[in-house]
């Protein structure tokens, strides 16, 4: 008996290191090509990083479902939204004329563009699902500028890997991996249903990414920051939510 | 003859009657020293098949001495790992996924779904959010963050298992051996008397699981787990924009998502049904043979060191 135990023991042995061995290997070659998410530390961080690298591999241009026009959902729910902060109350008042958008950072020429210029960089559509995170839904036509066409404007130097988004709300910013922020379902969105981008929805200026639940489309949105990596934003975990223990990644 | 007697739990009649202990189906005593010994012990029992064999291999442990020699094990080794790691990942996955539901626990039919919309069905507890309309008058602690992280680990971990187990499975002849019915049981008669408890047994039955066990098994393996793998998958917006018939079969995203609730209840309602049916056929007995595999360690009559 024993020397059959003994092979298998060996076995048993031969098998873990090998594991460990492809483990190590596994965890290179994410590092290598950027397949692990900024919060892929930590107790949860494997199934994050196998979620987020599996997707990256097998989809990286793959398009968001879009549904026909009579698919619009006739009742959206709009969630609901923290009492606006005086700043954003003044920019209400005058109907959001002086709305701007800060694009910086790790760009060869910052810019500062009104909804109207952004309207001038290019205008697309989309007919997609809002999916929140506690399971509810909705159809809407979103219409904005596509975030790759404001970078291409902008330059993002060849290093860039994250776009790093903050709105006016307190505690209101995230981040994209250059797949979602290059993605042409990404937009910077201020239309909705053909009319203007209603407040409660994140008018003037929402970010919409289809291809994500919904607490990634963070609305009232004021500034793109470029960077080559998120430490030293926030706590490097790549976005407030994830900061309040919500998954970075979410294309879940 | 209720079916609720305890004959049909048994999976395997104790061929020695001669141990009162083991007739109430406790496990044999063995000698050990040291807790941590006990741990390695474990660890060697569930990778090796032998109990003997280990003690062989590791000074100091003893084990009882077993006269009727069994060569194979009640539950291969492979069996066993992905038995317990299921175990784990099912357990998370269902804490996990009740607490998503309590954040809106409305089910919805079709493409979409939000409060403004009428379910097909509520399910009537507070929710964790206050913009779900639900009677009560009060919301329950938000605990989607950490649940959300661990439901996709314990996914992963889950889908990772299934797939070790059906590849095993479908190599060593596990599931046409252990699980499919044989070729000779399976007529409605044949499922009648196995869940009557009146299956007449012999020496190659008494080791094995009748008719209605292998059918059940043979369901939550090839159908619920692959089943709720795929109208989870199908809430997911990444995976969708990939492969987006995933969820457009299904009805939409609301209907994956009632249909992830329902068939995740039958997964529940399966793990209550085998963990009575396991208590009625003896409680640690059926986990020592989960656990070591049970071979040797069975029919125990002398008191002999090894």
């Amino acid at each position: 008996m024993s020397p059959i135990s003994r092979r298998k023991l060996l076995t048993g042995g031969a098998v873990t290191v090998a594991g460990v061995a492809g483990l190590a290997a596994a965890d290179r070659i994410a590092r290598r090509y950027g397949l692990i998410p900024p919060d892929g530390g930590g107790v949860y961080g494997p199934g994050e990083t196998l979620t987020y690298a599996a997707q990256r591999v097998m989809g990286k241009h793959a398009l968001a479902r879009e549904f026909p026009r009579g698919m619009i959902s006739k009742s959206p729910f709009m969630n609901e939204v923290a009492p606006h902060n005086d700043e954003f109350k003044r920019h209400q008042a005058v109907n959001f004329r002086d709305w701007t958008l800060t694009v910086d950072g790790m760009v060869a020429g910052p810019l500062s563009l009104s909804v109207e210029d952004l309207r001038a960089l290019g205008t697309r559509s989309q007919i997609t699902e809002v999916v929140c995170e506690e399971g509810w839904s909705y159809v809407a036509e979103w219409i904005g500028t596509p975030v790759e066409a404001v970078l291409r404007e902008a330059g993002t130097l060849p290093q860039v890997r994250y776009i790093v988004y903050t709105a006016m709300e307190k505690d209101g910013w995230d981040s994209l991996d250059m797949a979602d922020a290059l993605h042409p379902q990404t937009l910077l969105t201020w239309g909705m249903n053909d009319g203007d981008l209603p407040v409660g929805f994140g008018g003037p200026l929402r970010m919409r990414v289809p291809r994500q639940l919904g607490y990634k489309s963070v609305k009232y949105v004021m500034r793109l920051t470029a960077t080559d990596s998120m430490k030293g934003i926030g706590k490097g975990l790549g976005s407030a939510a994830a900061e309040g223990g919500y998954a970075w990644y979410s294309g879940i | 003859m209720s079916p609720w007697n305890r004959e049909f739990f048994k999976t395997r009649p104790i061929e020695s009657g001669r141990h009162p202990t083991l007739l109430r189906g406790k496990a044999p005593r063995t000698r050990m020293g040291h807790p941590g010994s006990f741990l390695v012990r474990c660890v060697l029992l569930s990778i090796s098949d032998s109990e003997r064999a280990v003690c062989a291999i590791l000074p100091g442990m003893s084990a009882v001495a077993s006269p009727v020699q069994q060569t194979t094990p009640r539950h291969s080794a492979v069996v066993r790992w992905t038995h317990w790691l299921t175990v784990i990942a099912f357990i998370a996955l269902v804490i996990t996924g009740g607490e998503l539901v309590i954040s809106h626990p409305r089910f919805y039919w079709g493409e979409t779904g939000n409060v403004n919309m009428k379910p097909l069905f509520t399910i009537h507890i507070p929710s964790s959010r206050d913009t779900v309309p639900t009677g009560y008058g009060y919301v329950m602690p938000d605990q989607n963050g950490w649940s959300r992280y661990l439901h996709f680990e314990a996914a992963w971990l889950a889908v990772i298992t299934g797939v070790v187990y059906g590849i095993a499975g479908f190599w060593t002849g596990h599931f046409r051996k252990d699980l499919l019915p044989a070729a000779g049981e399976r007529s409605w008669r044949d499922y009648w008397l196995a869940f009557r408890g009146r299956r007449a047994r012999d020496d190659a039955g008494a080791r094995s699981y009748n008719v209605v066990q292998r059918t059940v098994y043979l369901g939550v393996i090839f159908v619920l787990f692959p089943l709720v793998i795929w109208t989870g998958l199908a809430l997911s917006p990444g995976f969708n924009a990939v492969l987006p018939f995933f969820v457009d079969v299904l009805g939409g995203r609301q209907s994956a998502r009632t249909l992830h609730f329902f068939v995740s209840d039958l997964l529940v309602v399966f793990l209550v049904v085998h963990i009575v049916m396991i208590a009625l056929a003896g409680f640690w007995s059926r986990m020592r043979e989960m656990i070591t595999g049970g071979v040797g360690a069975d029919v125990v009559v002398g008191k002999e060191r090894v």
